[in-house]
């Protein structure tokens, strides 16, 4: 019987069928306090405020926005921590930290469906990345502790002291884990400050430091929203990391001018994702999704600027926009979910704004057709082709599931184009020649440069930014240095 | 009524599994007073040829694991250690083995970062250098301490990436023959650490003979063995190393890169960079 | 004819594979699927050892998998040696399962052309009404593309009526790269099918190869209009299995191609393992061995 047969069939349509993640063996306390000197404490000057859902708009649980005092409170706890976490040998810095990483890998189905449930991004990805991740960042760096001259030279090198961390809603426990681990390995102690919309997981992994015995004030981690941030960054302490929007980040740099505090700052960015007719096709339209949908395009290197290889435009771009349309969004906790909720109404706001210009500058746009939840915030996938380099969609960070679409014609023309820009965290090459992958990862200006391949994390590779998208790395040794006073 | 014990058969541990040595004979472990305190396989040539061809199997694949996994599996073997540890050897000792373990299970992933890295040539090519396991490592452990002076020495091997033969304690065994059975706990696959009990001037030679054994690390303390070693690696250019047996957690890891350094091999690859 | 082989990353595509593995197919999709894979399976057996008392109880699998679940479908076809087709074509007379057969010197395909064409033409007036055909590895591996397309088109018109799959046995070919210019290759030739594997080498119808083919189809299809199937063959022995290559299928042409016109699973063990699975979505238990008969 031949393929081309003309007996009429009935249509098949074969859906997935509802595969929900079950929420019901997480413990969650109905109303968290702020983790203080080792301690769940009400807060002083403070307030009480529901950690929402944004894929339902329904409260998971009760967590404290810190006020000044009770930033201050932190500080002097993580003050008086400090002395004694430094003097303990490497060697047993280092276990404690081991036992953080291996009861992350305990209670991992529970972090994952939190961090679904508070943030909205996809279970599989919570599951199969953020956590894993955290849990290898507390392990990689738990191994530093005692070999710390190795990863400065051999020279001399002692803690900063107490250090400031404000973290992002995007990946929130994943930042955490980049923040406090190597943080805590070189000797400082630390008070870490989770974005507003996204405190639970943090609050989680407070409870597993005191499980693993951590010596009380050597974290501390204080909810809350800017108050608290611009508390944190004025108070006492020796040194800031700050991973955030570049705008808030100039601020943070403005205010710690002239006072001799360390600071570090992960930033925005408009990442160029660059295909060349000798790339494997197929495989960089997969990369252009992970690099521009994962996590909703809630990324700081999303490859949010893909650029195209005239003399394959067209092909690319087909073939992307049938990608896209098998994108799944819905509900996070849905384990066939690829696209979940926008983290906020005001995050949701700013994507469509930014949308709209788009349309406006006339840029052509395509959003996939999907039926959307009622309740909750939600973007679908778009794609904008016809994109000229001053758009502001090619300009400024969408920070959404929105890529911006513009050609090239040579090697030259595409690095320049990727570089014309006030940012530079990463780029993504895909070609099928070795040589030209290195050249042209040789000429451009990003912290981060991912050839044939997009969006790959691991705790032994420095991250970090060039230009305005930040200074200072995170991961790998240099990540350790940050946190040293190297002499 | 006191309750009569079931005593341990004390055996080899090769290819994963507890075996008697082919040779059928056994050694008497005496305690500190010259008491009997159990019989102990002797191995022999081919126990050490058998254990070989188990590490040289097993090495492709332990090579083949990322970074990561190796210390994981590492510091899960050091966990067994901890736990079961009590019995092997006395608490200070015990403490120091499984801190040395700890210590190299945090070695794996940084290992490149130390030895390797990208070399600036001057032409256009990349130009990096990565170290890489050498395959299988023989070890020669000293009488003293039993446990952590076999742990100071097969710990860097393993955190390389190499497959372990290891000749054990001959005045003092069972320690070792214990720690057999934590490693069978543990998720160290079979064949990645082996260790043979019996006499050592038999079994050292006949390991160090070996043609496919890649390098020898010797902390016996005997001269005139270690010059015997040299000769036999001379024969296949085996990497050799002699130190002292390790007393402390810093005896073990004070000099860890030189430790590591001496069971890798340096790769340096060259690319153009130029469409 | 100069070879251009295609680009394909194979980290990038075993990513995507194994990715598309971990779509939860659950309650109402899962009896769905399974149902669809047993309508989609060729039931085959290719053993020196094969007799007509063997395939006709074979036979009678294919048509009726499991008595006391009557909404499982019959299988696609049963696949067997030329020697065995008149036994099955009787067999299965009016039941509306196919009699398939391997031919051209199957596994190896090392035989002159003529042999493989009167293979081809006698077992087609046997009563094999799908023939799979095995493409020239030797021609293949020595660059001739010329002569691998040649042979597939004279196989072809000795088919006559009946469609024709060709095997390009991947695990032989060297690369993905490979395995989509072979791919393509066999469709410019007029295949029906593209088939993964004989079965009797090193690996089959891996997540990486199966999906490999099924863009290579898709790009095939976009460009001359002309559907061709696919056969994913070997090393597809569990239902997880056969649920992983129904999803490849489904996020890479579509839910079209869902039908056993267009897609078929080389299996024998396979069978089995879809009928407990399938017991377990309504009785839920864990099955054994024993709950169906192995013919």
């Amino acid at each position: 019987m031949a393929a081309t047969d003309d007996t009429p069939r009935t249509r098949i349509t074969w859906d997935y069928a509802p595969a929900p993640e079950s929420p019901d063996h997480v413990r969650l306390r109905d109303s968290y306090g702020l983790f203080i000197g080792g301690e769940f404490v009400d807060p002083r000057d403070g307030r009480r405020v529901a950690s929402v859902s944004p894929a339902t708009e329904e409260p998971v649980a009760e967590v404290a926005f810190a006020g000044e005092a009770d930033v201050a409170a932190a500080v002097e706890a993580a003050r008086a921590a400090q002395p004694k976490w430094a003097k303990l040998p490497g060697r047993e810095r280092a276990k404690y930290l081991f036992r953080v990483a291996r009861l992350i890998q305990e209670r991992a189905r529970e972090l994952a469906i939190v961090e679904s449930m508070d943030g909205g991004k996809p279970i599989r990805e919570s599951r199969d990345v953020d956590v894993p991740l955290a849990a290898a960042h507390f392990f990689y760096y738990a191994g530093w502790a005692d070999k710390l001259q190795y990863g400065v030279g051999g020279r001399k090198a002692k803690p900063y002291g107490v250090v400031g961390q404000i973290v992002p809603w995007n990946f929130p426990l994943l930042m955490a884990a980049w923040k406090l681990a190597p943080a805590l390995a070189c000797g400082n102690t630390a008070i870490l400050k989770p974005a507003e919309t996204t405190p639970l997981t943090a609050l989680l992994l407070a409870e597993i430091f005191q499980e693993a015995e951590v010596p009380a004030g050597v974290a501390n981690i204080v909810t809350g929203d800017g108050v608290a941030g611009a508390a944190l960054v004025r108070s006492d302490v020796d040194k800031v990391a700050f991973t955030g929007s570049t705008a808030v980040g100039k601020d943070i740099q403005a205010a710690l001018a002239g006072r001799g505090v360390g600071l570090t700052l992960e930033l925005g960015g408009k990442s160029a994702n660059i295909v060349f007719e000798d790339a494997a096709i197929d495989q960089a339209v997969e990369g252009i999704v992970q690099g521009i949908f994962f996590n909703q395009g809630h990324v700081c290197c999303a490859g949010s600027r893909l650029l195209i290889q005239e003399s394959v435009a067209d092909e690319v771009t087909a073939k992307l926009w049938d990608r896209m349309r098998l994108l799944r969004v819905g509900d996070p906790l849905d384990k066939n979910t690829d696209v979940g909720a926008i983290n906020s109404a005001e995050q949701l706001e700013r994507i469509e704004v930014l949308v709209a210009a788009g349309e406006e500058e006339g840029a052509v746009r395509r959003t996939i057709a999907c039926d959307l939840p009622e309740r909750g915030w939600w973007f679908a996938p778009t794609i904008f082709t016809d994109v000229a380099p001053a758009h502001r969609i090619a300009v400024e960070e969408i920070f959404g599931p929105v890529v911006s679409v513009l050609t090239f014609r040579s090697q030259a023309e595409a690095i320049e184009k990727a570089n014309n820009s006030t940012y530079g965290l990463a780029a993504g090459i895909w070609t099928d020649k070795g040589s030209k992958a290195f050249e042209v990862a040789s000429a451009l200006k990003a912290g981060v440069i991912w050839q044939n391949t997009y969006n790959k994390f691991d705790p032994t590779a420095a991250f970090g930014g060039y230009k305005e998208s930040g200074f200072g790395r995170e991961g790998g040794p240099a990540g350790l240095r940050p946190y040293l006073r190297v002499s | 009524m006191t309750r009569l014990s079931v005593r341990k058969t004390y055996k080899l541990y090769v290819g994963g599994a507890f075996v008697r040595s082919e040779s059928g004979r056994y050694d008497r472990a005496m305690s500190g007073d010259d008491e009997h305190v159990a019989n102990v396989p002797r191995a022999s040539r081919k126990d050490v040829r058998d254990a070989m061809s188990a590490a040289r199997k097993a090495a492709g694949p332990w090579a083949a694991r990322t970074a990561y996994n190796r210390g994981q599996i590492l510091y899960r073997a050091a966990e067994a250690l901890e736990s079961r540890g009590d019995a092997l050897a006395e608490p200070e000792e015990l403490a120091a083995a499984v801190d040395v373990f700890v210590h190299y299970a945090g070695w794996t992933d940084k290992l490149p970062a130390v030895l390797g890295g990208v070399n600036p040539v001057a032409m256009p090519f990349l130009s990096f250098s990565l170290p890489e396991p050498t395959g299988v490592v023989g070890v020669v452990a000293p009488d003293e301490p039993p446990l952590l002076g076999l742990v100071a020495e097969i710990a860097p091997a393993l955190a390389a990436g190499n497959t372990v033969v290891a000749v054990i304690s001959e005045r003092w065994p069972l320690p070792a023959l214990d720690f057999a059975e934590v490693l069978g706990v543990s998720d160290v696959p079979g064949g990645v650490v082996n260790l043979l009990c019996g006499r050592r001037a038999e079994l050292a030679p006949a390991l160090g003979a070996h043609r496919d054994l890649n390098a020898i690390v010797d902390a016996a303390g005997d001269d005139e063995l270690a010059a015997e070693l040299d000769r036999l690696a001379a024969e296949t250019v085996k990497r050799t190393r002699h130190g002292a047996a390790a007393g402390s957690y810093e005896d073990a890891t004070d000099d860890a890169l030189a430790r590591l350094e001496a069971v890798t091999e340096l790769k340096t690859a060259w690319h153009p960079i130029g469409a | 004819m100069i070879r251009r082989l295609p680009h394909v990353d194979r980290i990038g595509i075993e990513e995507r594979a194994a990715w598309l593995g971990k779509r939860s197919i659950k309650t109402s999709a899962k009896q769905q699927g399974i149902r669809l894979a047993v309508s989609m399976v060729d039931l085959t057996t290719l053993e020196g050892q094969d007799t007509a008392g063997k395939v006709r109880q074979l036979a009678a699998k294919a048509v009726c998998p499991a008595p006391t679940m009557p909404e499982i479908p019959s299988v696609a076809a049963v696949c067997v040696y030329p020697a065995q087709v008149p036994v099955v074509h009787a067999a299965l007379e009016g039941t509306g399962v196919h009699t398939a057969a391997v031919a051209t010197g199957f596994p190896s395909g090392q035989t002159s052309l003529d042999i493989k064409l009167r293979e081809t033409e006698e077992t087609v007036a046997a009563g094999a009404d799908e023939i799979d055909m095995v493409i020239s590895r030797e021609a293949f591996l020595s660059g001739d593309d010329a002569r691998v397309m040649e042979e597939i088109v004279r196989v072809k018109e000795a088919c006559g009526d009946a469609h024709l799959k060709v095997i390009i046995e991947t695990a032989e070919l060297g690369s993905y790269d490979h395995v989509r210019h072979a791919s393509m290759l066999s469709m410019e030739a007029g295949a029906d099918f593209i088939k993964t594997s004989t079965g009797k080498a090193a690996s089959g119808a891996t997540p990486g190869v199966t999906l490999v083919m099924l863009e290579a189809i898709r790009d095939y299809v976009e460009r001359t209009g002309r559907p061709v199937g696919m056969k994913a063959a070997g090393g597809v022995s569990t239902s997880k299995a056969a649920l992983h290559r129904l999803v490849l299928v489904k996020e890479t042409l579509g839910d079209e191609w869902l039908t056993p016109d267009r897609f078929r699973i080389g299996a024998s063990s396979l069978l089995n393992d879809l009928l407990m699975q399938y017991a377990k979505t309504q009785e839920g238990r864990y099955g054994r061995s024993e709950d169906f008969s192995k013919e």
